[in-house]
C-alpha cells in the first residue's frame, strides 16, 4: 500500500483514469489482433482519432468555462461545405493550387463566426449554452442544407484531396496538425491568463465575477476557438474524403462530449484537462480502430461506448464520494 | 423603452409570450399564404406533429422532473423497428404488448441511472442513445424491416385510421395530452414531480420519494415513446432503423419552445402542445410559401432563441444579461 502511493507514475494514474484504460485497451489489442500492434495502423489511429479529437479540444474549454456546444457537428458540415465550394469559385479558377487558400481560409473564418454568434448569444442574453447550442445545432444545419442545395461537392482541385496523404517523418501530416493543436490548447489551458480564467469562470462564476473576471468575453473566446477547431476538422476530412456532404459530421457532437467526459471533464465546469481529453479521444478511436481489426460489426461498438460512459459516470460518482477524506483503497 | 416595459408587463408578457408568436406567426402565414388557413392543411399538419408531439408530452414531465431525456430519439427508432418487425412475426395484438414492455424496461434503465443511482441525466441519456442505437442495428442486422400485408392488417388504423372524420393519430396525441395535463395540474404525482425538478433537496425533507418519482418521469417518457412508435410503425408501414435519429432535438426544441424550464420545476403539458404545434405550423408554412424545406430548422433557430431570450428576459426585468 505505502508503495503505491509513493510511485509517482501510479499515482498519475489514479488522476488520470482514462489512461490506464487507454493501456489496458492498447495491451487487449495488441494481443487479441495480429495487425493492431503496428506503426502503419498507428498512423490510421492518430488520422482517425484527429477528427473528433480537434472538436473535443475546443469542447474541453468551453465544458470547463461551464458551458456546452452541440452545434459542432454542423459548424463541421458548413465549413467543409465552404472549403470545397469556394475553390471552383470563378474568380479563383486562373490562381492554380493558390485557389486552396482562400477556400480554407474562408471556411475557417466561418466556423470562428459561427463560435462567435454561440458565445454572443450566451454572453448578452443570458440564456443557457445548452438551449444557444441546440437551436444553432438545428439552425447552422439549415443553412448547410440551404447553401448546397442538399447536394454534395467535390474537390476539382487533386491537390486539395491529396493533402491528407502526405506526411511529415513518419507521421500523417493530419497527425501532426491534431498534435500541435493539442500542445497548443495545452499551453493555452495551463499557461496563460485566458487559460486560468476559463477554470475560474467555470469553477464557481459568482466568485469570478467578485475577483473582477469579465466572464463574457471569456466564454465568447473559447466558443470562437471551438468554432474555429470544429471548422479546422471540417477541412481536414473533406481533405480525405475529396468532398463535403450535407449529413457531414452528424452525431460528432455525442463522440465528443462522450470523449471529453471520459477524459475526467466535469459538466458543471471548473475541473478538467487536456492530458485527459487526449486520454478519451485515444480510448475511443483505439476501440473503434481495434473493434474493426477483429471484425466485431461496427453496431456492437456504439453499445459498447454509451456503457462505457455510463461506466465512467458511475465510477467516477463512487470514487469521488469516497475520496472526499483522502484516498481510501 | 423596452426594458421598462419588460419591468411592468414582465410576468403576464412572459406567461404568454409562446401564446403571442403563435398568433402572430399564424396571422403572419395565413397572410402570405390563402391554402394555410384551409380545414384540410391545418388538420394535415396536426395530424404530422402527433409523433414529436406525443414524445413531447413525456420530455416535458421528464424535463419538469429536473433532468434530460436524449435517448427518445433512438429508443423511437428501436421500438418501431421492433412493432413492425414483430407484426409479421407474432400478429398485432402480441407485438404491441411486447415492444411496449420492451421500451419500458429501456425506460426503466434510464430510471434506475438517473433516479436511484443518481447520476447526470444528459450524460446517461447520451450513452443509452448509443447503446440502443446499436442495439435496434444489432437486432435488426442493419436491414430494414417492412410489414408485407399492408392492406389487410388492423394495425393500420393508428397511423391511417380516423375516427368521426378525425385522424386517430390527433385523437391520440389530444387524448394523452389531456390526462397527463390533468395528472401534471390536479393529482399528487403532478405536484411531486415540479417539487422535485424545482428543488430536489427540499423535496426530499418534505417526504417526497425522490428517486421513486423521478424513475416514474422516465417510465412515463419511455411510454410516451412506445406509442409515438405505434402511430409512426402503422403510418408508414415499415421502419428504417435510424429512423428517429434528431427526433431527440426536435422534441426538446418543441418542450423549451412552450416554455418549460430546462432548470427543472416549471412548465406546462398544454404549452409544449403549443410548442409543437407552432414547429409544425412554421415547417408547413414555409413549405407552403415555396422556401426549401430546411428553411424551416433557420426559422427555428431564430425562434428558439429569441422565445427563451424574452422569457428569461422577463423574469430578470432586463433584457441584456448583467454578465460583465
Amino acid at each position: 500500500m505505502a508503495y503505491f502511493y509513493q510511485n509517482p507514475a501510479l499515482r498519475w494514474l489514479m488522476r488520470n483514469p482514462i489512461w490506464g484504460f487507454v493501456l489496458i485497451v492498447f495491451i487487449f489489442f495488441s494481443l487479441a489482433s495480429d495487425h493492431f500492434f503496428d506503426a502503419r495502423n498507428f498512423q490510421n489511429i492518430l488520422v482517425q482519432t484527429s477528427t473528433i479529437g480537434l472538436i473535443a479540444l475546443g469542447m474541453t474549454l468551453v465544458m470547463i468555462n461551464g458551458n456546452i456546444d452541440l452545434s459542432v457537428g454542423a459548424t463541421l458540415a458548413l465549413a467543409a461545405a465552404f472549403a470545397v465550394d469556394v475553390q471552383s469559385w470563378a474568380m479563383f479558377t486562373t490562381w492554380g493550387n493558390w485557389q486552396i487558400l482562400p477556400a480554407v481560409c474562408l471556411a475557417l473564418l466561418v466556423g470562428i463566426a459561427m463560435g462567435a454568434i454561440n458565445g454572443f448569444i450566451v454572453w448578452k442574453t443570458g440564456v443557457d449554452a445548452f438551449i444557444v447550442t441546440l437551436g444553432a445545432m438545428l439552425g447552422i444545419r439549415g443553412l448547410v442544407f440551404v447553401y448546397t442545395g442538399e447536394q454534395s461537392f467535390y474537390a476539382m482541385n487533386f491537390a486539395y484531396s491529396d493533402f491528407s496523404a502526405l506526411s511529415v517523418g513518419p507521421l500523417p501530416v493530419l497527425a501532426v496538425i491534431f498534435l500541435l493543436c493539442v500542445l497548443a490548447v495545452h499551453w493555452l489551458l495551463s499557461r496563460t491568463v485566458h487559460g486560468r480564467n476559463t477554470y475560474a469562470v467555470g469553477g464557481n462564476r459568482e466568485a469570478a465575477v467578485n475577483a473582477g473576471i469579465r466572464v463574457g468575453p471569456h466564454m465568447m473566446i473559447n466558443f470562437m476557438i471551438i468554432g474555429f477547431l470544429a471548422a479546422l476538422s471540417g477541412v481536414l476530412l473533406s481533405t480525405q474524403m475529396g468532398a463535403a456532404t450535407p449529413n457531414l459530421g452528424r452525431d460528432y457532437e455525442l463522440w465528443v462530449i462522450t470523449a471529453v467526459v471520459l477524459g475526467g471533464t466535469k459538466l458543471t465546469g471548473g475541473k478538467g484537462d487536456i492530458i485527459g481529453t487526449l486520454g478519451g479521444v485515444l480510448a475511443i478511436g483505439i476501440l473503434r480502430n481495434g473493434m474493426n481489426l477483429m471484425q466485431v460489426p461496427a453496431f456492437y461498438v456504439y453499445v459498447i461506448l454509451g456503457s462505457i460512459l455510463i461506466a465512467v459516470l458511475f465510477l467516477d460518482k463512487r470514487f469521488n464520494a469516497s475520496t472526499d477524506g483522502g484516498l481510501r483503497l | 423603452m423596452l426594458m421598462t416595459r419588460l419591468k411592468a408587463g414582465g410576468p403576464a408578457i412572459a406567461k404568454q409570450g409562446i401564446l403571442v408568436a403563435f398568433i402572430v406567426f399564424m396571422i403572419a402565414f395565413s397572410l402570405m399564404s390563402d391554402r394555410f388557413l384551409s380545414a384540410d392543411n391545418i388538420m394535415s399538419v396536426f395530424r404530422q406533429s402527433a409523433i414529436i408531439g406525443v414524445m413531447a408530452i413525456g420530455a416535458t414531465i421528464v424535463v419538469i422532473g429536473g433532468n434530460l431525456d436524449l435517448s427518445v430519439g433512438s429508443m423511437l427508432s428501436f421500438a418501431t423497428v421492433l412493432v413492425v418487425d414483430l407484426h409479421d412475426k407474432i400478429g398485432p395484438e402480441l407485438a404491441i404488448p411486447v415492444m411496449v414492455l420492451a421500451t419500458l424496461c429501456l425506460g426503466a434503465i434510464n430510471g434506475f441511472l438517473i433516479g436511484i443511482l443518481r447520476l447526470n441525466s444528459l450524460i446517461v441519456t447520451l450513452g443509452m442513445l448509443s447503446a440502443i442505437q446499436g442495439l435496434v442495428l444489432i437486432y435488426s442486422g442493419g436491414q430494414n424491416v417492412d410489414i408485407v400485408d399492408q392492406r389487410g392488417t388492423w394495425f393500420a388504423i393508428f397511423g391511417r385510421g380516423a375516427v368521426f372524420g378525425i385522424a386517430t393519430p390527433i385523437i391520440i396525441f389530444g387524448t394523452l395530452a389531456l390526462i397527463f395535463h390533468i395528472i401534471m395540474t390536479t393529482m399528487p404525482f403532478g405536484r411531486r414531480v415540479h417539487a422535485v425538478g424545482g428543488n430536489p433537496t427540499a423535496s426530499v425533507f418534505s417526504g417526497i420519494p425522490r428517486s421513486r418519482v423521478v424513475f416514474m418521469t422516465y417510465l412515463i417518457s419511455a411510454l410516451c415513446v412506445a406509442i409515438a412508435a405505434i402511430i409512426l410503425g402503422s403510418r408508414v408501414m415499415g421502419s428504417q432503423n435510424n429512423v428517429g435519429q434528431g427526433y431527440e432535438l426536435q422534441v426538446l426544441a418543441a418542450v423549451i419552445l412552450g416554455g418549460t424550464s430546462l432548470l427543472g420545476g416549471s412548465g406546462s403539458i398544454l404549452r409544449t402542445v403549443l410548442g409543437v404545434l407552432m414547429l409544425a405550423f412554421i415547417q408547413n408554412g414555409l413549405i407552403l410559401m415555396g422556401q426549401p424545406y430546411y428553411t424551416q430548422w433557420l426559422v427555428t433557430w431564430v425562434v428558439i432563441i429569441v422565445a427563451v431570450w424574452l422569457d428569461v428576459a422577463a423574469k430578470r426585468g432586463r433584457l441584456f444579461s448583467p454578465i460583465a
